[in-house]
């Protein structure tokens, strides 16, 4: 195989960084208050992908591939699945996460009729 | 020392791997870039719904099959249908647009872009080859997480499980009409 096109932890690590840049980006410069939340899940998304690729590369969790071929034949090995149990709760977590803040945001349109979080600044001082 | 086996015959699919990773990861970059520079609320959703695709195909391609297919179920078919349920109970137009003045998007994505040059640099300057240690294993990590599941991780799935029943009755509770006095 071409090593230019092998595809090692760096590559996952540097696509979730991107992601996590995305998400703090979109957080900073939304209004509305849905969008917040998105760039949130992104950030996430990140962090999941962050754990499964070190579970993968890293620790020497998970079976090779039939897509890579990568790993070592005739050895089996009891594959560690921790960073995937992380990234299960981080699903968990994250669906938890979007349930509250869309009813907190269902409140707040049904007292202020908007979803836009500038108004949302009666609890200051 | 990383343990890259030959290519063999067998796995004809190995070919096309990096050119799918390629394109997952493009995907998943492009769309999420795209969702900061986007004013509209739907947009927004639909590069989510592409991104969070994205991440599925990546967790394919990290031999996270079960993760893959918990990803496409609970978060794009879940966690985004709350999202666009959320859009729709928030506006009364559907192309609700709030506007944010030119500096404040430049100072958010200028942040944005600070942390993950930090992050690059971090990333760069950490030599992560040595720790790379592929080991090969049967198809049975699905059951290894059922198993995990009720043995070593039972705790925290039952205090998820708690959690979701209390998240569940507070939602509820919180969006529920207001009666009237």
């Amino acid at each position: 195989m071409n090593p230019l096109f092998s595809i090692d932890l760096h590559h996952f690590l540097f696509v979730s960084t991107i992601l996590v840049g995305a998400g703090i980006a979109t957080v900073l410069t939304k209004r509305n208050a849905i969008g917040i939340l998105i760039g949130v899940e992104l950030v996430l998304n990140a962090a999941g992908v962050n754990f499964v690729a070190f579970n993968r590369y890293a620790w020497g969790g998970g079976p090779p591939s039939p897509l890579m071929a990568i790993g070592e034949p005739g050895q089996p090995v009891t594959p560690l699945i921790d960073g995937q149990m992380f990234a299960i709760f981080i699903i968990v977590l994250a669906a938890a996460e979007a349930a509250v803040a869309l009813a907190i945001f269902l409140n707040f349109y049904n007292n202020f009729s908007s979803i836009d979080v500038e108004k949302a600044d009666e609890l200051r001082g | 020392m990383p343990i890259l086996a030959q290519q063999t015959a067998a796995e004809p699919l190995a070919q096309v791997a990096p050119y799918l990773f390629f394109a997952f990861a493009g995907v998943v970059c492009l769309s999420a870039w795209a969702l900061v520079f986007s004013q509209n609320i739907v947009r927004m959703a639909v590069y989510l719904l592409l991104t969070l695709g994205g991440v599925a195909g990546l967790y394919f391609m990290l031999n996270a099959e079960f993760l893959a297919a918990i990803q496409l179920i609970v978060y794009v078919g879940g966690t985004l249908i709350l999202i666009v349920f959320g859009v729709m109970l928030t506006s009364k137009n559907p192309f609700l647009q709030l506007r944010v003045k030119g500096w404040e998007v430049l100072l958010g994505v200028g942040v944005g872009l600070a942390i993950m040059g930090l992050l690059v640099f971090a990333l760069i300057s950490t030599d992560l080859s040595r720790r790379s240690r592929l080991v090969a294993g049967g198809y049975e990590h699905v059951a290894l997480i059922g198993k995990a599941l009720l043995s070593a991780y039972l705790v925290p799935f039952e205090v998820a499980a708690v959690l979701l029943l209390v998240v569940m009755i507070g939602a509820a509770f919180m969006a529920r009409k207001r009666a009237r006095q």
